[in-house]
């Protein structure tokens, strides 16, 4: 469980980054908390014939307001810091909900926000309350940068829009409408494992306290963050029933999620476990949406 | 009066260095000039080797050498046998196959090691290995092992008829008499599967060949350091003077590591005298989940037959039992595994026959509980079928079948692991049974709080397990006592240490004995330069066989300190007493001397001594038992499941022990803390999964799943008892495995109780929840 040889830089500017990525293209990786990558390299699953270590890269890591009530969090802010930040824990309380969710102590003292999301795991929190709080993400290269909505930033299992010489720099997530409520609930075998199946739900109420508007993201249940569209649209303008977040649960699970199966769960349990859990998480959020 | 030291509870001398990081584990050995080594291994779990090509990987930079089987001509040979089949059954099968150092004709396990590069480092060994092309001709996988019964199974051993590896039939009065006159009998099949042991620190092994002086000294993350030295003496033609072997501080043994001989433990001294370079092999994690052994599978058709009152007849246990790729480790399991089912039951009719089935999968050797959680766990099914079948309650049923007090030493009347008639050398079973029972609190549960629970909605269940653990197995272990002139005491013994608490609970023996405080007796384990007879560490035997030891050689020690000191004093031995180092008339202390001085005036520089005098204050002694004690206890816990999720949790966990006399309640209550998560691991979350092929699937700690502290109860309570072993000045027995053997049969009991509603019943460990699920909503599959 060893790597095999690679060429290592450890630039301390985005310039000097993507100057490397542009250079050596599909034979670079860029290397942040390294919580996945290293693990894959020993395994000798990842062998880059070169790491580009964005450790040092000082403007990569922040936490700022964003506008209008929103937040902005550099890509190399460790989860930690995301965990323990105030300003989180004001204007992105479902992220600030995420984070001790996020595998273990130890990982999240290491692992970066951006580093999570450019792997694209669809068993990653991030990966799935990120298109649920319908962010954004600021990319750049050495031709520039561009913004990508994060709900057309992952293409699939570990796949993501970003192009060899691109870098994440920054995700911006905006603000929570009013009489919104959310939810992330997971089942896993051990707290810190990767999810069976999870789900995050953001729901706002109308002035009737009907649905207004829901978006619902499954985890661990398809090739990428699998966003629920039609239990979506059997939600708006209804009433939170048990009936109706019952029937939200099973068309999502008819329709809006792919589950595989693997040695600790099969498609069929992922399937029982997403209604389950959907209809928890629906609950949760509607009775969450009431109080704000 | 001698300050006593032995049933406290003393903190562990050994902690601070471990805690600190000081203490000596085999990777910490760097030898100046060391190579390193690292293993091509077998990709498939069966396939014809066809050729293999070394020409790249032997260019490669910081390569050295680069060994396969041809390369090591007329040395290779397989390891030796661990333990010979049984002498005292008649019509026992049992055939004889063991591991190679390199694989010559074909894999017959993924993970099997085919060729072993030597370079500057281990980085520079991997890269070479990665460039070694091995072309296989795959074969079909011997995986089921009812499978591998069936006459059209490919064989994993060509030169045998079939897969069978052993049989063995043992009979106790007539079990088909009894079947007949019973009210109701009771069958299941049962399905255990395997796991891994997972120690937190892998396999490792330091070689390094001395050609001046003509030494090798091996570190080596054994269980066994005494039987590798003779064993590698033996292989390698050299004198067993000629080589030394150390198992330092060991990150946890549990059975895999007294496994003789490895591949890699015959590889590495081996090439070390071929390139007269020290060399350094550390497995990795990957590596010990294909090449360190496991355990735990057998399937068993099982029957009892009761009277409807509930007094059990007989008991017929017919199972298949998985020892891999190779049987090395002969029948112990098996064995172990028909000398518990019966536990702590009075059983008067027993029939039970076993076959041990080739698998291509890695080898099977004990892994902590050794057979004995799989015969608890056929008992505890069939008990808690039975209450439901009759009614009666599980607590009863037990209760009605317990070996009574007055019957020990009682014997089962078939043939245990050191294929002796299996006698329970003393026990008393209803305490700890009760104790556990009032521990938490069964009837409050069953009759208040079960039901008031069951209105919330809250699906909660209870499990009691009673369980025997036979210990302290022979044959001997020896230790050597020594007072030196600093006043300080050293001892010495040949077993290893990987986490047992040796260091104070040896200690504590001591130090009563000679008068010294615990921390002053300095211990050296598993150095065969220090100490050269005896066995190991296995078989919860440690406190038993080598406390004894250690006991009688202490006692030694004070019977020739106080003879000196009579002389020395002028007082008789009678009058004398022992405590803080000092050796004085009782009542007079003025008439004293120091245990350091008396132990200088025993090693004269200068003068005469009486004809027949031995020197200094020292004494080494043995110690082997008649036969095992055998410990025993209940465990008992309180768990609460969700019905839509399949997650379980462990809300409450009781023991009640009894392991004779205890040597350090702490040091017993952490084996038994350790054993019971290695428990719930068997019973909730440890399954190595294999496919149709024989691939591992979860060959990684992120796939196979440890329970971590988050998974462990918040508490396991400890009760204690204390029934002396009459098979000892001690009165030890061993409690090593006793937190391990118990946990699935009870997990599994108060899963049902949990889900009675559902009307669950479980054949099978261990378990999940995708297989919860399935049990519960998919009865049909």
């Amino acid at each position: 469980m060893k790597p095999p040889p690679f060429e290592y830089y450890a630039p301390t500017t985005v310039e000097e980054a993507v100057a490397h990525l542009a250079e050596h293209g599909y034979d670079a990786k860029p290397l942040a908390g390294g919580q996945s990558l290293i693990p894959m390299m020993n395994f000798r699953l990842a062998q880059p014939a070169v790491l580009v270590d964005l450790n040092n890269i000082a403007e990569l890591s922040f936490i700022r307001p964003g506008d209008e009530g929103g937040l902005s969090i550099g890509a190399m802010t460790r989860h930690q810091t995301v965990e323990k930040d105030a300003l989180v824990a004001e204007r992105a309380p479902l992220i600030d909900e995420t984070m001790p969710q996020i595998a273990t102590r130890q990982i999240r003292s290491r692992g970066t926000i951006g580093g999570s999301l450019a792997h694209a795991d669809p068993s990653a929190e991030l990966v799935s309350v990120s298109v649920v709080l319908d962010g954004k993400f600021r990319v750049v290269s050495q031709k520039g940068e561009r913004w990508v909505p994060a709900s057309e930033f992952f293409l699939g299992l570990f796949t993501s829009v970003l192009e060899p010489e691109e870098l994440l720099a920054e995700i911006s997530l905006p603000p929570l409408p009013d009489r919104s409520g959310w939810s992330l609930m997971e089942i896993a075998r051990r707290p810190h494992d990767f999810c069976l199946i999870g789900v995050v739900a953001l729901v706002t109420l109308d002035e009737e306290q009907n649905c207004k508007q829901a978006r619902i993201a499954f985890l661990s249940a398809g090739d990428g963050p699998m966003q629920a569209q039609n239990a979506a649209k059997v939600l708006e303008g209804q009433p939170f029933t048990p009936e109706v977040i019952q029937e939200a649960a099973e068309v999502a699970v008819a329709s809006d999620i792919d589950p595989s199966s693997d040695i600790h769960a099969t498609a069929d349990f992922r399937r029982h476990l997403a209604n389950v859990l959907a209809q928890r998480a629906l609950t949760q959020a509607f009775e969450r949406a009431v109080g704000n | 009066m001698t300050k006593e030291f032995i049933g406290k509870r003393i903190k562990r001398n050994e902690d601070p260095r471990l805690l600190t990081g000081q203490a000596l584990f085999v990777d910490d050995v760097d030898i100046p000039g060391m190579l390193h080594a690292a293993f091509v291994r077998s990709d498939y779990a069966h396939a014809k080797i066809v050729s293999i090509d070394t020409s790249t990987a032997r260019q490669m930079p910081g390569v050295v050498a680069v060994y396969t089987a041809e390369d090591m001509g007329d040395e290779w040979q397989p390891g030796p046998p661990l333990v010979s089949p049984p002498p005292t059954v008649e019509d026992v099968v049992f055939h004889s196959r063991r591991q190679a150092p390199l694989v010559k004709d074909k894999v017959r396990h993924a993970g099997e090691t085919v060729a072993v590069v030597v370079a500057e480092s281990r980085y520079l060994a991997e890269d070479a290995a990665e460039e070694i092309w091995v072309e296989y001709d795959p074969l079909p996988a011997v995986v089921d092992i009812e499978k591998g019964l069936e006459p059209n199974s490919p064989l994993v051993h060509d030169d045998l008829e079939s897969n069978l590896a052993a049989h063995l039939s043992q009979e106790k009065g007539d079990y088909e008499a009894a079947k007949a006159q019973a009210d109701v009998v009771i069958s299941k099949k049962i399905h255990i599967d395997r796991g891994a042991a997972a120690a937190m620190e892998n396999r490792g092994i330091v070689a390094h060949w001395d050609e001046k002086g003509q030494l090798l000294t091996i570190w080596d993350t054994t269980q066994a350091p005494i039987p590798i030295r003779n064993g590698t003496a033996a292989r390698l033609g050299l004198s067993e003077n000629q080589v030394r072997v150390i198992a330092p501080f060991v990150g946890g043994g549990f059975g895999p590591k007294i496994m003789m001989f490895y591949p890699e433990e015959m590889l590495i001294p081996w090439i070390s005298m071929k390139l007269c370079r020290p060399i350094k092999w550390i497995e990795d994690r990957r590596e010990n989940f294909y090449a360190t052994t496991q355990e735990r599978g057998q399937v068993h058709e099982v029957e009892m037959a009761l009277t409807k009152d509930g007094k059990i007849l007989g008991l017929k246990d017919d199972f298949l039992h998985d020892t891999g790729a190779f049987d090395p480790y002969g029948l112990t399991i098996p064995l172990n595994t028909q000398s518990h089912v019966m536990g702590p039951y009075e059983i008067a009719n027993f029939s039970s026959e076993f076959k041990v089935v080739f698998t291509n999968k890695t080898i099977v050797t004990p892994v902590r509980g050794a057979g004995r959680p799989q015969g608890v766990y056929i008992i505890e099914r069939l008990m808690d079928a039975a209450a439901r079948e009759l009614d009666i309650d599980p607590i009863e049923i037990r209760k009605k079948n317990l070996i009574a007090p007055d019957a020990f030493p009682y014997s089962h009347s078939i043939i245990d692991q050191a294929f002796a008639e299996l006698i329970l050398d003393s026990g008393d079973y209803l305490p700890t049974f009760e104790k556990a029972i009032e521990m938490i609190g069964y009837r409050q549960f069953i009759e208040q709080e079960q039901p008031r629970l069951r209105a919330e909605g809250k699906y909660v269940g209870i499990g009691i397990t009673p369980f025997i653990e036979t210990t302290g197995v022979g044959p001997y272990e020896g230790a050597r006592v020594q007072i030196e002139p600093s006043g300080k005491v050293n001892l010495a013994t040949g077993i290893g240490t990987q986490g047992q608490g040796h260091f104070t609970s040896f200690a504590q023996i001591v130090a009563e004995q000679l008068g010294v405080d615990v921390t002053d007796v300095r211990i050296i384990t598993g150095d065969t330069a220090e100490f050269h007879w005896g066995t190991g560490t296995f078989a919860s035997r440690g406190a038993v066989v080598a406390g004894n030891a250690v006991y009688a050689a202490a006692s030694g020690v004070r019977k020739k300190v106080l003879k000196m000191a009579s002389k020395v004093l002028d007082a008789p031995e009678e009058e004398l007493e022992i405590q803080d180092g000092m050796v004085r008339v009782a009542d007079i202390p003025r008439m004293s001397i120091s245990l350091g001085e008396l132990a200088a005036q025993a090693n004269p520089l200068r003068g005469a001594v009486e004809p027949g005098t031995e020197p200094g204050l020292e004494a080494t002694d043995y110690f082997g038992p008649q036969y095992g004690a055998t410990a025993f206890g209940t465990h008992a816990m309180i768990i609460e499941v969700d019905p839509e999720t399949m997650l379980v949790e462990i809300k409450r966990y009781v023991t009640a022990e009894d392991c004779g006399r205890m040597l350090n309640p702490l040091i017993v209550e952490g084996q038994v803390h350790g054993g019971v998560s290695m428990g719930i691991g068997n019973a909730y979350y440890e399954q190595l999964h294999f496919d149709e092929n024989g691939q591992l699937l979860n060959a990684s700690l992120a796939d196979y799943l440890i329970p971590s502290s988050m998974e462990m109860p918040p508490r396991i309570e400890v009760g204690h008892a204390e029934t002396k072993s009459p098979l000892s000045e001690l009165g030890t027995k061993g409690v090593g495995e006793a937190g391990t053997i118990p946990v699935p049969a009870c997990f599994a009991q108060a899963l049902e109780n949990a889900l009675q509603d559902f009307d669950l019943e479980i054949a099978e460990t261990p378990l999940s929840p995708n297989r919860l699920y399935e049990l519960l909503y998919k009865k049909e599959q």
